[in-house]
């Protein structure tokens, strides 16, 4: 009843908030890397501390996919209390595996799916001590138990082991007591390996697992960085961290021991972005992360830095929608909110990285552009790209890499002129030049959010107020033609699939990149797919609408959101962008995308 | 009438500092405020104190609120870069300005609706954190710009200019502060500018959170028989009780009244900062009996001023954080930038 399934298939893992899991299952995730074998591992957790369901999906894909599938190939079902609705998700001819010491009642069975019982609570009373290793060590001996399954290469395992616990050999070795129990009971209880199993390949080498927020934050370490102020907030906290961690181990100064950084956490996210422009208006580079809650918070400051023309970075990792929503599950659902952040006519500069490779690359470009333009840029990233484990290659750095920091005049330009005048559009572009603080009186000017003239004095005069916000729509211009140009995908080697084409943002790229081909494969011709990666957008999003009758816009929020903002600021015809919404607080998955495009083409084509 | 400009040109007899500047170079902008205003005594009192501790200009970062007060940084130190921001955010934007560059001086202006009302939690937070900076509250007990209405400094019973009683309990900015462990509280009158002064000078120099609150009568909506920030009731009630008398660490100290009445605090540049206490109980290096004695006069309905409390050894929030003494703004990015081979490194451990 089950195909053999060698590297291409899904483990979920269902445990307990609070039991160790999360060690043991990225161990498990690690193993199937270092085997040479492309793996992601995605984390579903609880708003929680302790005793909430938590799952851990691993999707192991010997083509590179590294989305979710939307399928569950082997559930370990550590979690009574989930354990009904986990067998239930798991694919016809799966497997589940679960801690058989205390038989369940009324076990729901499924005639399609193996069930594997193990004692381990039973195996980790008898064998360990303290009440802590008891519960630790279940989750280590099910995985020994899938390294039998599995054939997970038991070398691999212990290295990673040794290498973990290198400061700690007792419990290394107490570990792998743990897994060869797992290990010896499969073995003599079941046929082992499953069909479903793993083979060393050679595809991971030259990539790293590693995950957003991570390379975020690094990412704003290269970028020169130094001031930054947060609140906490989940799933945002973990950059910050990431940035704090990278400083105390790369900006001390290697003579005085002092901080070549400075990090202040806030009393609120009113007060962070308020430090970021302080600082920002007086030259260092400053960010702020936050989540959607956060950015409602920061509106109003936000509104002023876009008015009064100061640079600031600001990474919104969104997690689910309205209010406080779900905080630890995914969505897309800032876009509007952030586009548009503050009160008035304010817009403001997005841009969407699609994984941790770009949070990484667009940390630079993000302070890049808030110092080229003197305004806000928000980097739109997501609980899925920040917060979980992606195989990525390994980033690169050109070291010839300079910031770019924009108009600012120095002291002796400033003494080389006349006089200075904050908001002139000197060179055309609608960017005026600045000064900062402490330069020189010459360059000395009054930030204000009050309505100001071209000179930068406080004004109530209608057409000197008109000359400045029609310049900042003039600027926006400039702006899209500065961010990201999207990424086309076609590949001209196949058969096109005629009128139709896929448009999207973020981290929806791996599951619509996975879906392109599957849908080839189900007999579709190649489905052209752009990615977008900022808000203003770039003169190529219309041109590439353009060509196709209907345009599968996929996003991760109710509302259509990218949709709504295509049609307000690139006019298309809405009947031309065809919705297609995923946005139920779990990672889009291809199987969502395949099925969703295969019907919206079926309508297009009978219509 | 922001249209006028003021005529440039100084009067060569006009005395100058220590670097050859006259007062007119810490003007600013014609003050756009009603006639007789008390904020505008006190940007007097601020630009005789620059001027006298001959603090370049374009060295001073000038930051406000929203409200009438915070308008004044316009009409100071003209060479000075300023940030008016969101109404009661001042504290943010001069935190984070601090922390970009800590070799600037910062002064903040604010008033009782933007630090005691909306911005009540900044105001906390930046004391908390004593960032480097003087901070005013130019305290009228009233919204000027919206015409009137109470601020959270209204004393209780006070009265509006049509009349209604205000019925809650003030928010008295200086016991706040001193709670909240503020190493420098003082508390001024904007019609006493002899005095004003030196506080401000002393304020200048402290490193850390320097608070002035200083009563500045709103001449418009609050200067009438009933209120208690008037004039009137402000000269009638008050108690100077120490003060400052601040000493340049070059300049020599002659003592002029019985060493007896001082009590003297080296500054961190050297600078000395007396205490010349008209009530010779009073102890402004502590903070408990301090608090006492102002909540005893409160009751009496008296306005304590002067120079109230000051911490000896202050530590601002940068020697706190450990940041290099360079200001983070003028960092080189070779030196933050740890480059490819580093990177390479980092990402060794993620695989």
């Amino acid at each position: 009843m089950t195909a053999s399934k060698l590297n291409d298939f899904v483990i979920k893992l269902a445990n307990v908030n609070g039991t160790g899991s999360a060690s043991a299952n990225g161990m498990l995730m690690k193993s199937i890397f270092r085997m040479g074998i492309p793996v992601t591992g995605k984390n579903f957790f609880p708003s929680n501390i302790q005793g909430l369901p938590t799952w851990y999906e691993i999707r192991v894909s010997k083509d590179g996919y590294l989305c979710r599938s939307g399928k569950v190939d082997f559930m370990v079902a550590m979690n009574a209390e989930t354990y009904n609705a986990d067998l239930a998700e798991v694919d016809s001819g799966g497997y589940l595996m679960y801690d058989s010491t205390w038989p369940r009642k009324n076990l729901q069975e499924r005639s399609d799916v193996t069930v594997l019982g193990i004692p381990l609570s039973d195996m980790c009373n008898k064998a360990f001590e303290s009440a802590r290793a008891k519960v630790l060590m279940k989750n280590v001996a099910y995985v020994g138990a899938l390294v039998a399954l599995l054939d997970i290469d038991m070398s691999v395992v212990e290295n990673l082991l040794k290498e973990t616990f290198s400061s700690k050999p007792h419990l290394a070795d107490a570990n792998m007591q743990a897994i060869r129990m797992g290990y010896d009971y499969a073995t003599e209880h079941f046929d082992c390996p499953l069909p479903l199993k793993l083979a060393p390949m050679d595809a991971t080498s030259g990539h790293v697992i590693v995950d957003g927020n991570t390379t975020a934050g690094l990412g704003a370490v290269y970028a020169g960085a130094t001031v930054t102020s947060w609140y906490p907030i989940t799933p945002s906290t973990s950059l910050i961290d990431a940035f704090s961690l990278f400083c105390q181990q790369l900006r001390k100064d290697p003579e005085t021991g002092e901080n070549n950084y400075c990090v202040i956490q806030a009393e609120d996210e009113l007060s962070a972005i308020g430090m970021v422009l302080g600082a920002n208006w007086n030259g260092a580079r400053a960010f702020t992360a936050t989540s959607g809650p956060g950015v409602s918070l920061m509106s109003e400051f936000l509104g002023l830095a876009y008015y009064a023309e100061i640079p600031a970075v600001l990474y919104d990792v969104q997690r689910v929608s309205p209010s406080t929503g779900m905080p630890t599950r995914t969505q897309q659902c800032d876009i509007v909110s952030a586009a548009y952040a503050s009160h008035g006519d304010t817009k403001q500069v997005l841009l969407f990285p699609s994984d941790p490779t770009d949070c990484f690359h667009m940390s630079q470009v993000a302070f890049d552009l808030a110092e080229r333009l003197q305004t806000p840029v928000i980097v739109l990233t997501d609980l899925d790209i920040g917060m979980n484990d992606w195989m990525i290659p390994e980033i690169k750095w050109d070291d010839s890499y300079q910031p770019d920091r924009g108009k600012v005049y120095d002291a002796k330009q400033l003494k080389d002129m006349d006089a200075f005048y904050r908001y002139l559009d000197v060179d055309g572009d609608a960017i005026p030049w600045r000064t900062l603080p402490g330069v020189d009186s010459k360059g000395a000017y009054f930030v204000r959010g009050s309505g100001h003239n071209k000179f930068g004095g406080y004004t109530e005069k209608s057409d000197e107020y008109k000359d400045v916000v029609d310049r900042l729509r003039r600027k926006f211009d400039t702006a899209a033609t500065l961010v990201p140009a999207p990424i086309l995908n076609i590949d001209s080697t196949k058969p096109r699939e005629k009128g139709y084409a896929l448009l999207s943002i973020g981290s929806c790229d791996g599951a619509i990149r996975e879906a392109r081909d599957r849908l080839q494969q189900d007999g579709h011709g190649n489905l052209d797919y752009m990615r977008v990666q900022a808000f203003p957008f770039h003169k190529d999003v219309a041109e590439f609408i353009s060509q196709y009758e209907q345009v599968f816009v996929i996003e991760q929020n109710r509302d259509a959101q990218l949709r709504q903002l295509l049609t307000v600021e690139l006019e298309i015809d809405p009947q031309r962008l065809i919705p297609l919404l995923s946005y139920d607080g779990m990672p889009v998955s291809s199987n969502f995308i395949v099925e969703g495009v295969s019907k919206l083409m079926k309508q297009g084509h009978a219509a | 009438m922001s249209f006028l400009k003021k005529p440039n040109i100084a009067h060569p007899g006009l005395p100058k500092n220590e670097i050859g500047l006259t007062i007119r170079d810490y003007e600013g902008a014609m003050s756009t405020l009603c006639a007789g205003c008390g904020h505008d005594s006190i940007s007097s009192a601020i630009m005789q104190a620059y001027f006298e501790l001959s603090v370049e200009p374009h060295r001073v970062a000038k930051v406000s609120g929203i409200g009438c007060s915070s308008k004044t940084p316009t009409y100071f130190l003209g060479g000075a870069h300023g940030f008016n921001s969101v109404h009661g955010r001042m504290p943010s934007i001069a935190t984070g300005a601090n922390a970009a560059n800590r070799e600037l001086n910062y002064i903040g202006v604010s008033g009782d609706g933007d630090s005691l009302s909306i911005g009540l939690g900044q105001f906390g937070h930046a004391i908390r954190r004593n960032i480097n900076m003087m901070y005013l509250i130019e305290n009228n007990g009233v919204y000027g710009l919206t015409k009137g209405q109470f601020s959270a400094s209204a004393d209780r019973g006070s009265t509006a200019k049509k009349g209604d009683a205000n019925p809650y309990s003030p928010i008295d900015p200086v016991l706040l502060a001193i709670s909240l462990g503020c190493t420098f509280v003082g508390r001024g009158f904007s019609g006493d500018k002899e005095h004003l002064v030196p506080m401000l000078k002393s304020a200048i120099k402290h490193e850390g959170f320097a608070l002035l609150d200083i009563i500045s009568p709103c001449v418009t909506f609050n200067d009438h028989e009933g209120s208690t920030k008037s004039y009137a009731h402000t000269r009638a009630n008050l108690r100077e009780t120490v003060y400052a008398d601040f000493t340049e660490h070059h300049e020599e100290i002659i003592a002029q009244v019985d060493p007896g009445e001082y009590k003297k605090i080296t500054m961190h540049d050297g600078s000395r900062v007396g205490f010349k206490r008209v009530d010779e109980s009073y102890d402004p290096t502590n903070r408990v009996s301090a608090i006492s004695y102002i909540e005893e006069h409160r009751a009496k309905g008296e306005v304590v001023t002067g120079l109230l409390y000051m911490e000896e050894s202050s530590s601002e929030m940068h020697s706190v954080l450990g940041s290099n003494k360079q200001a983070m703004a003028t960092l080189p990015y070779n030196q933050l930038n740890p480059g490819s081979e580093t990177l390479a490194r980092i990402q060794a451990r993620w695989r």
